[in-house]
């Protein structure tokens, strides 16, 4: 019977939640690597035993992780991370320059094909890719390289490039996006790098339409629909139609355009899921109600989603790798808490339940529909 | 060379998947550098974690002790303390203390 798999990085560690395809009973295993902060765990799509893992302290920096067997088991790989020649500067929060510094691994984004290779987002913003399976790592320096990159500055958390999108059509074109420099685009496989910021508004900026700046927080595509893309901005979810080439907002009836994770329906390319927070100063949901908001329009129109998600005194954050979709006919959704609640949906979202209530604060949540 | 016994913080014990110290063969004169080197060689999954690779600069919340000394801040290739390089003494590959 098919099941899922639900990897989950927390600030201390790292689980692993599986169910049958009806996701009722859950076995929740770990923590693996008890201690650490764990950014993000991802399967490969080609090989679901494969997974990467991205481990670090403040103490002893930053750790690569591959499990061959599913999670059961882990290995170390290579950790370093070095910047493609001389790596300059980017500006500082208050508009100095600032050396270029590796701090950590926020993003892994394994092939669509081949399980040996995986992309890396890090902060400070820069793609890298591996094509042995973690053990070493070389920068897509095009992206850094970019005229703008002197200019880029770091959002809150951080000048981390925290989204990668791999075309399932074409492998050669991807999108990231980078807090606070905004989305950038490649057809090359990496090499060259366009912005696709046109459309963003940054109330707060010197320019708001400015090329880079943007406090991207998300991005998501359906794989039957890859021209389509959704965004989750600091303020305002947004919507592209012609692969980033031009933006226009969606946030329509929401309660409020805050927030941090974005995420398709597997089955219905229009139909996307966010969780609004109060505000960039209240990082916490509106009048103390969890509640995942649903369009099933692409956007402009959305529907709250609370079935079984606290309505009162609720006050935690969702990141913005914190939620995720399976693949079952129907669709599951998840998503984690800085409370460290991990709730899944078996119903697309009509209904919810917590599969584990006291986690340490979930960084990322990634789901693998298994066979 | 002579036998230099490490003692490693919590998080790298586990990562390495070693139980309480360990020793390293380092050639004499006995240095930090040479001691880090020959852990890393033993434990590559190290590599990184106690100082930066390349440049082998110590990680800032890493500190070197032995003999009640501190030793962050001797340069890489001073000798060792003599009980430690005769083995009386392990050296010590410190976490800095943080909480509240």
């Amino acid at each position: 019977m098919s099941g899922v798999r639900v990897l989950v990085g927390t600030r201390k560690g790292a689980f692993v939640l599986t169910a049958d395809g009806k996701r009722k009973d859950w076995t929740v295993d770990g923590p693996h690597f008890p201690g650490w902060e764990m950014y993000h765990l991802k399967g490969s799509p080609a090989d679901p035993d494969r997974i990467y893992a991205s481990q670090s302290t403040g103490w002893h920096g930053q750790v690569m992780q591959r499990s061959d067997d599913g999670g059961r088991s882990w290995s170390p790989v290579g950790n370093e991370f070095a910047y493609d020649g001389v790596p300059g500067t980017h500006q500082w929060y208050d508009g100095t320059p600032h050396p270029w510094e590796f701090a950590r691994v926020w993003h892994l984004e394994p092939s669509h094909t081949d399980p040996d290779v995986v992309f890396a987002g890090v902060e400070d913003a820069a793609l890298f890719r591996s094509s042995d399976g973690g053990q070493s790592w070389q920068e897509l320096s095009g992206l850094r390289g970019h005229g703008s990159g002197p200019h880029w500055q770091p959002g809150a958390g951080g000048m981390c490039l925290h989204t990668i999108l791999i075309d399932p059509r074409d492998a050669d074109r991807m999108y990231v996006a980078i807090s606070a420099a905004g989305a950038f685009r490649t057809t090359d496989g990496g090499k060259t790098w366009t912005p696709i910021n046109r459309g963003l508004k940054s109330e707060g900026i010197p320019d708001p339409e400015a090329e880079v700046g943007h406090c991207v927080h998300r991005i998501a595509m359906h794989p039957d629909r890859p021209e389509v893309l959704f965004m989750q901005k600091h303020w305002d979810v947004m919507r592209s139609d012609d692969g980033g080439d031009s933006w226009h907002e969606v946030s329509g009836n929401l309660p409020t355009d805050f927030g941090f994770p974005i995420d398709v329906h597997a089955h219905e390319p229009d139909t996307v899921y966010v969780v609004p927070i109060t505000s960039d100063m209240h990082h916490f949901p509106p009048d103390g109600k969890l509640r995942v908001y649903r369009s099933r329009t692409g956007g402009n129109e959305w529907e709250p989603l609370t079935e079984g998600l606290p309505q009162k005194d609720c006050y935690v954050n969702v990141l913005r790798d914190a939620m995720a979709v399976d693949s079952l006919d129907d669709c599951g959704i998840y998503f984690g808490t800085t409370g460290g609640q991990v709730y899944a949906s078996a119903d697309a979202g009509d209904t919810w339940a917590p599969i584990v209530r006291d986690l340490p604060a979930v960084l990322s949540v990634e789901v693998q529909t298994l066979p | 060379m002579t036998t230099v016994r490490v003692v490693l913080p919590g998080h790298l014990r586990t990562l390495a998947k070693i139980s309480g110290e360990v020793t390293v063969d380092v050639g004499e004169p006995a240095t930090l550098a040479g001691v880090l080197d020959a852990v890393e060689a033993s434990y590559p999954m190290l590599r990184g974690t106690i100082r930066s690779h390349g440049g082998g600069r110590r990680r800032d919340f890493v500190r070197f002790f032995a003999c009640n000394a501190d030793l962050s801040h001797e340069p890489p290739d001073a000798p060792l303390p003599a009980a430690v390089v005769d083995g009386s003494e392990p050296l010590l590959v410190v976490g800095a203390m943080a909480g509240g």
